[in-house]
């Protein structure tokens, strides 16, 4: 399997998310965690960008996403994971991006 | 002692950095002094308000429930820009219901949350003696 991204910076202070997004092929992976989960709540022009980035799939971090209040913001089409969900993602990935 | 008008921006998600702690540490710190102080939550920082936060899984201690304390130490005037809660996918009903006891009215609870424009939020901080930014 292709790359796995992750993303840790919110959307709206930094262009981490959108750099990230230029370097996602099809077949890859981009998890978001800390303050970029913030991307994958509705409402928000990111979300919007995930929504039409098909070949990627997208996942966020459960933990994070609960420690920010936003469980019911969630996007359509975004996978939660837990922290064992994560390692799985690296596990499964041939390769890990951490866009800092 | 002089009374100041001290205003605290507030631009930072909380959690992902510390600012937002370190905001509130302050502004708890500064009440005691007896100042007028606004808040002003704009950009990422009207993240802090949220309701509903649970830090449980991240090993973070949960400092959202002390923002409703804030009305207990006379800061009753906590502004929140209309365009980044918009930007966010947010309205008043996502973050917490702040308020206040007017001991003037019979300990009336009043809302502490004022929702304004960016050129709203604009006026009142250029009213401001000293701003401190997080």
């Amino acid at each position: 399997m292709g790359l796995l991204h992750t993303v840790n910076k919110s959307p709206f202070e930094s262009k981490t998310f959108d750099t990230c997004l230029g370097y996602a092929k099809d077949g890859s992976t981009v998890l978001l965690i800390e303050d970029g989960v913030y991307a994958a709540t509705t409402g928000t022009s990111a979300a919007d960008k995930i929504k039409n980035a098909s070949g990627v799939t997208f996942a966020v971090l459960g933990p994070d996403l609960q420690a920010r209040g936003l469980e019911g913001k969630l996007a359509d089409g975004i996978k939660v994971v837990d922290y064992e969900g994560f390692v799985n993602l690296v596990a499964e990935h041939d390769s890990v991006q951490s866009w800092l | 002692m002089a009374v100041k008008k001290f205003m605290y921006v507030n631009r930072k998600a909380p959690y992902g950095t510390v600012y937002a702690l370190e905001s509130l540490e302050v502004v708890l710190i500064g009440a005691a002094f007896d100042q007028d102080v606004s808040l002003a939550f704009i950009g990422d920082g009207v993240y802090e308000l949220t309701k509903g936060q649970n830090t449980e899984a991240i090993g973070q201690k949960n400092f959202s429930p002390t923002y409703a304390a804030l009305g207990d130490y006379d800061v009753t005037k906590i502004y929140v820009e209309k365009e980044s809660l918009e930007e966010r996918g947010l309205t008043l009903d996502d973050l917490q219901h702040l308020v206040w006891e007017d001991e003037d009215e019979d300990w009336a609870e009043k809302d502490s949350i004022r929702l304004v424009s960016r050129a709203e939020l604009a006026d009142v901080m250029a009213e401001q003696e000293i701003i401190l930014s997080f």
